[in-house]
């Protein structure tokens, strides 16, 4: 007889929780992790591996876990996956991996993110790293940007042989997952950095500072004896909703709020890096990177309202985040949209101006429409104002690279399924060329670009 | 990690240094900045470009303590390391990309302002090496706060220079200069490029729009990352909103609404101010107006 539901995970008390910045789901134990992973009905045709986007052997890394052999389970994900503590964390599961389990169709689907996480935390904590043999062939790739992408195309290179680089503009490696994603969900030194250090174990460099574009061109690095580049820029830079008073003091990009706090620790006051967040703060958006900012906001002390434009059923940020937001008594205005921000004799931010929303039938992406009702404005008491409306691809690259093809939303153009782009041995992948998406399309475009490389490296040319 | 390999003290509270970085002395044009980090809780400090040395592999930068970061730059010597260094930031001047005979035919009025000397610095060295000769006018507090003189009047054609106090140069403000050469001795100017502390720099596009000179300007706005990925730095130009760390830091100095830049300057005043005082005082500092003192 299969449980119908599935091991429940132990998490930080929501009242204690909004209090620090410590991670709030504690995963799995071994004995838990044993227990959940028996709910998997070890399909033949398994649908979760097809729904993951690098193809994780998902029903045979269970069964490893099953008999408690985690390192081989982790040797089956790392064959797939060079973040697996990342990705287990982070990716959206629910409309991935674990929406075509068969085990959701009467009860819960297993809690195959939980589980790749319990196998790679079983690694970091307990000091094991998966050794690879690698025949060096001398070759050098250049990989622009340390995000997911990056981390992921130059983590298979590595084992394919090749000399790897990554050039990362900012002082430190991890792009969204070290300066985006909290704390609270993705711990910096306990996971990302350990992480980060099995990626260079396999011989990856990671040269800090330098921003392609500026310090040095693509062009440059060719010159530099790198035979390919693979372009993992990401989509850093934020929106905002151009209407009145948005420049006033105390309206932030989530961007520049969460660096602020996860890149730059202004939380900590040890760190040198302020912050300042008002005691009544509303963010504006509804997708993962509103609930982060939400809740770090919350952590720091404020009274946090999310203002949406469309419905709850719309929210694009994952269903545990979510959960956790509520929980911690975030308060959710949906269907309500900004038209002005109020700012005070000193400029600084007063109240928000918005205006009630309905939905009316579906735009071009299927999505339903928001329209303003008309008369329906009021005003929304608050101090500070983080704008999380989405974030593009930052023109840096391509405005300084000749010959590199932009789409009209400046994402780089290139080959689904090999990332080349309109240069020769330039290849690109991740936020960059697909807009801000999810960390594992990143990773999986990292993979895609890095076999494509080593078909171009070994003269099989691939146009 | 960036070597410090040279210091100076060029004045009370400026200071003089050279730091190796290859990278950016290779890449680095007038007009650009740099983002140093002195250690690994340190904050990103922007800094604009004195100057570069392609062979050498240094970048110049020249600081002013304003604050605690500042402060706590200060206090590194020739030897210590900063432990992070990235650049070249932002767009270069203008001029760099002009057709040379073009610009030979311009007559330039460089407007600086404090330490503002430093970043007219790599400009009017640019222009000399090409020939171009600018008039310089440099506005300090008094004598002992005027910086890079001698390196400035040997680039330039006329090198004026005004303190508040009178105290070296003629007595007043840099837009008393300005009137002075444009009204009295009737000086023509094709482009005035201004940088200095924000007022200055409003003040003195004030003056060039009634005097219809086009002018730049560099703006210094509150920055994180300096690669257009927050938007801290973002100021209005002509009524549109523009990153400085990307889209500048120099714009139309016409159609910058300044009043705006300068209160946006001021979002971290307190916090800035309560982590300077804690760490000079120590202890002592109880956090408050240090009148009502902590223990009692």
């Amino acid at each position: 007889m299969i449980n119908s539901k599935r091991i429940p995970l132990r998490e930080q008390d929501s009242k204690i929780r909004v209090k620090n910045f410590e991670e709030v789901c504690l995963g799995y134990s071994k004995e838990e992790a044993l227990l959940e992973a028996n709910r998997c009905l070890g399909c033949k045709k398994a649908k979760c591996k097809e729904k993951c986007p690098v193809n994780i052997d998902i029903p045979e890394f269970v069964k490893q876990i099953k008999i408690g052999n985690i390192e081989e389970a982790a040797k089956i994900i790392g064959k797939s996956s060079s973040l697996p503590a990342i990705c287990g964390r982070v990716c959206s599961q629910e409309l991935q991996c674990e929406s075509q389990c068969a085990l959701g169709l009467k009860g819960e689907a297993l809690a195959i993110g939980k589980l790749e996480r319990f196998v790679a935390d079983y690694m970091i904590e307990n000091n094991i790293s998966i050794t690879y043999d690698i025949n060096k062939n001398n070759k050098k790739v250049a990989i622009v940007g340390s995000g997911p992408s990056g981390l992921t195309c130059a983590g298979d290179l590595a084992k394919f042989g090749y000399d790897v680089t990554i050039f990362e503009a900012l002082h430190e490696a991890g792009g969204v997952l070290v300066y985006g994603i909290p704390e609270f969900r993705l711990p910096k030194n306990k996971i990302v950095k350990r992480e980060i250090e099995n990626v260079k174990k396999l011989g990856v460099k990671i040269e800090t500072n330098v921003i392609v574009g500026k310090t040095v061109s693509i062009e440059k690095l060719f010159e530099e004896g790198f035979q390919a580049v693979f372009i993992g820029s990401g989509a850093g830079l934020p929106k905002f909703m151009g209407i009145k008073g948005e420049n006033a003091n105390g309206v932030f990009s989530a961007n520049e709020f969460l660096t602020r706090n996860n890149l730059m620790k202004g939380f900590d006051e040890n760190y040198d890096t302020p912050i300042k967040i008002g005691k009544k703060v509303a963010v504006v958006g509804g997708g993962n990177v509103a609930m982060d900012a939400a809740r770090t906001a919350l952590r720091l002390g404020a009274k946090v309202s999310i203002v949406y434009r469309r419905s709850e059923n719309e929210l694009p940020a994952r269903a545990e985040e979510i959960y956790h937001a509520k929980e911690e008594g975030i308060d959710f205005k949906v269907l309500t949209s900004p038209i002005e921000i109020i700012q005070d004799d000193k400029g600084w931010v007063k109240a928000m101006k918005c205006v009630k929303m309905r939905l009316k039938g579906a735009d071009s992406s299927g999505r339903k429409r928001p329209v303003e009702i008309e008369g329906s404005e009021f005003i929304l008491d608050v101090d500070t104002v983080i704008m999380s409306i989405g974030t593009s691809p930052n023109p840096i690259i391509t405005s300084n690279t000749k010959g590199l093809n932009v789409s009209k939303g400046q994402c780089i153009v290139a080959c689904e399924e090999t990332g080349q782009t309109s240069i020769n041995g330039v290849f690109a992948g991740g936020d960059a060329v697909t807009g801000a998406a999810t960390v594992i399309l990143a990773m999986g475009a990292g993979k895609k670009a890095a076999k494509a490389i080593d078909k171009y490296l070994r003269g099989n040319g691939i146009k | 990690m960036y070597e410090i390999v040279e210091k100076k003290q060029l004045a009370e509270s400026i200071y003089f240094m050279n730091i190796k970085a290859p990278r950016v002395a290779k890449a680095a044009k007038p007009g650009q900045f740099i983002i140093a980090k002195i250690d690994e809780k340190g904050e990103r400090i922007p800094l604009t470009i004195c100057n570069y040395d392609k062979d050498k592999k240094i970048i110049t930068i020249v600081f002013q303590v304003v604050g605690e970061s500042t402060r706590r730059m200060s206090l590194l010597n020739k030897g210590d390391y900063f432990r992070d260094f990235v650049g070249p930031l932002g767009v270069e001047s203008q001029f760099v990309n002009e057709d040379i005979s073009c610009l030979k035919n311009k007559r330039i009025l460089f407007v600086a302002g404090g330490v503002g000397v430093a970043p007219i610095y790599p400009q009017v060295k640019w222009l000399n090496s090409k020939g171009i000769k600018a008039d310089v006018i440099i506005g300090a507090k008094n004598k002992d706060m005027l910086i890079f003189e001698n390196e400035i009047k040997n680039e330039v054609g006329n090198l004026y220079i005004t303190t508040d106090d009178g105290s070296y140069g003629m007595k007043g403000l840099v837009t008393d200069k300005i009137n002075d050469l444009v009204n009295i001795k009737n000086k023509e100017y094709d482009l005035v490029v201004a940088i200095g502390p924000m007022v200055m720099m409003k003040f003195v596009a004030r003056l060039t729009k009634k005097l219809n000179i086009p002018t730049v300007v560099s703006l210094n706005p509150i920055m994180l990352d300096g690669t257009g990925m927050c938007g801290a730095c973002r100021v209005t130009v002509g009524g549109k909103v523009k990153f400085a760390c990307v889209d500048g830091p120099e714009f139309d100095a016409h159609k910058i609404d300044f009043d705006e830049a300068m209160k946006r300057q001021s979002i971290y005043k307190t916090e800035e101010g309560k982590k300077y005082l804690k760490n000079i005082e120590g202890k002592t500092h109880s956090g408050g107006c240090g009148m009502c003192g902590g223990d009692k």
